[in-house]
């Protein structure tokens, strides 16, 4: 059930703010590379930063669960389907965690969740993208996982204490589930034609949008300079992408497929990328997606169509209350 | 293919109950009524699932002429499918769900245990696996029972119109064929009558402190065993085998 004594907002801000002396201290705690942690003391944009970074987050999991789940009864072999289930479900499961991390900084689940269903909060772009066939599983557990990893190692080492330990565990399960996305294409690959057409397919039409997936490019980004600064972030949004495109080619180059970039060159050991579609990339997260009417939707279908039974739950557990508190004073 | 042995159907339509429950649970994921839910919904139909790819890949080597879970899971037709009707019933709401869970655990949970003494060595030791997860199913659902129940109004009036649904589907639950009574009577198989006395204990027991009333008499309907099923069976099916009929004999 959702936590209830978070609900109230966090300490406002001025009787802390002007404390330039605690600021100080804070920033030098971050220098040494000192975890910050929940009841520590922390300025009130470091806070709100993170808030909006973890529960993002949070909601690209859940988001995230749409369009994977899309296949789950109709995977093509018993030992795929438990495996997609499970991997659904784990990410059900990293959603909860970055919920609890994001509960430390003082914001409900409660009210984070109502961000994501009023459309105020934001998700990662890549989940407004339809999975139209069965390599689409392949593709995003090879591609949209291997990417996140790229986003996420680093997150390791984040100063906010309970983000990064939170990221610690995602990150084993995201690699299980990348290799997992790369046996698909693997044994797509080898397969018959119709079934090696379908994995290129999935691939050209993944492809550029993960790397949007790093956001926009370093000379764009909003957010960057002060996350540096906070260690909220290691490496900017170019680094990872460039990090992530040079461990894709050879691995595509395995597959025997073909990356949809025809200007994808490398020059002294480093891949260049043809230009990325940055309308695009603003039109997604903007809500013009291809699917992002149908996330929104559906989240809000099974929120609203649950209500019922999260206030069944409720109402019993407060008819069982008295009688418990009871118990325990006899007790 | 010549018809099947006792055992081979007597594993075959364990493994049906099994899946065919599994995947319905697997429907829910991403659309559950909180985080919470999606979690243990997903855990249910794992488990069936890895019950089910046991049983079939064991009702491979009662066969013997090499077909293997997918075979069985994506390769039959309608009418060769002989899944217990509670089991392939449409989810519905979240009572009709949890309901269709909890009187299968009802059943399945003593069911494998008593299974677990059985000569055959494959059977008791899918029974053993099987025995501790169905616990936990009758434990999870049981008590989705007493919040459904005794909640809302409304939660009330869900739970009370799923069992009317629900209800005249169990009597299968305790069917047998003359081929399964030649396994009891070798004490290979646990007769399911065997387990009817716990189930009726666990039901009246669980409903009635939900403050839900059981149907007096109903009319049970039978026909999953024989495999005649549910329209909406099909349209499972349909779903199921989607990918190995689009292109078959690929490997996945």
């Amino acid at each position: 059930m959702y936590t209830q004594a978070l609900n109230q907002q966090p300490e406002s801000a001025p009787r802390e703010a002007d404390n330039a002396e605690a600021a100080a201290r804070f920033q030098a705690r971050i220098d040494a590379e000192e975890r910050i942690e929940a009841n520590d003391w922390m300025p009130e944009a470091y806070r709100r930063t993170l808030t909006r970074q973890i529960s993002q987050h949070a909601h690209s999991e859940i988001v995230g669960m749409l369009p994977e789940g899309n296949w789950i009864t109709r995977a093509p072999s018993l030992r795929r389907k438990a495996a997609l289930l499970a991997k659904v479900q784990d990410e059900c499961g990293h959603g909860l965690y970055l919920y609890a991390a994001a509960e430390t900084l003082g914001t409900s689940r409660e009210e984070l969740v109502d961000q994501l269903l009023s459309g105020r909060a934001k998700y990662s772009s890549i989940f407004n993208y339809p999975t139209l066939t069965w390599a689409d599983m392949g593709a995003i557990g090879w591609l949209v996982d291997g990417a996140a990893i790229m986003n996420q190692i680093p997150l390791c080492r984040c100063s906010y204490g309970p983000y990064a330990r939170a990221m610690i565990r995602v990150c084993k399960e995201e690699s299980f589930h990348q290799r997992q996305g790369y046996e698909i294409m693997l044994t797509l690959c080898r397969g018959n034609a119709e079934q090696k057409a379908m994995a290129q397919d999935a691939l050209n039409r993944f492809w550029w949008p993960c790397l949007m997936m790093f956001g926009p490019p370093d000379t764009q980004s909003q957010h960057s300079d002060m996350s540096m600064r906070w260690k909220i972030k290691r490496f900017s949004n170019d680094e990872l992408r460039q990090k992530f495109i040079n461990a894709t080619v050879p691995q595509a180059e395995i597959l025997g497929l073909t990356l949809p970039d025809p200007e994808l060159k490398q020059i002294d050991g480093v891949w260049h990328h043809g230009p990325i579609d940055w309308d695009e990339f603003h039109r997604v997260i903007a809500g013009g997606g291809p699917c992002n009417r149908e996330r929104l939707a559906a989240r809000r279908r099974a929120h609203d169509e649950g209500a019922w039974v999260r206030e069944a739950a409720a109402a019993f557990a407060a008819k069982r209350a008295p009688k418990n508190q009871t118990e325990k004073q006899a007790a | 293919m010549p018809a099947a042995s006792p055992l081979l159907r007597y594993v075959l339509r364990r493994a049906d109950d099994a899946l065919i429950l599994g995947h319905r649970l697997s429907e829910w994921c991403g659309h559950a009524p909180m985080m919470e839910e999606d979690m243990a919904l997903a855990n249910m139909g794992l488990d069936l699932l890895g019950q089910a790819r046991a049983l079939y890949t064991y009702a491979g080597e009662v066969e013997g002429v090499g077909r293997n879970e997918d075979d069985f899971a994506y390769r039959r037709i309608e009418r060769d499918y002989e899944n217990l009707l509670l089991t392939e019933q449409p989810n519905g709401d979240f009572a009709h769900t949890m309901l269709r869970q909890f009187l299968y655990a009802a059943f399945a949970y003593p069911y494998w245990q008593a299974m677990m003494t059985s000569p055959d060595a494959t059977l008791a030791a899918i029974a053993a696996k099987s025995e501790k997860e169905m616990a936990y199913h009758l434990r999870h659902s049981a008590e989705w029972m007493l919040r459904l129940g005794d909640g809302t109004a409304e939660s009330h009036r869900r739970l009370a119109a799923a069992l009317e649904i629900l209800w005249p589907t169990t009597g299968e639950l305790f069917t047998t064929d003359e081929g399964e009574q030649a396994l009891i009577a070798q004490a290979i198989a646990t007769d399911p009558e065997s387990v009817r006395p716990q189930w009726t204990a666990t039901v009246t027991q669980t409903l009635t402190q939900a403050t839900i009333e059981i149907p007096a008499k109903a009319w049970m309907h039978t026909g999953g065993r024989q495999g005649r099923h549910s329209e909406a069976f099909g349209h499972l099916l349909t779903e199921l085998q989607y990918v190995q009929r689009l292109i078959p004999n690929a490997t996945w």
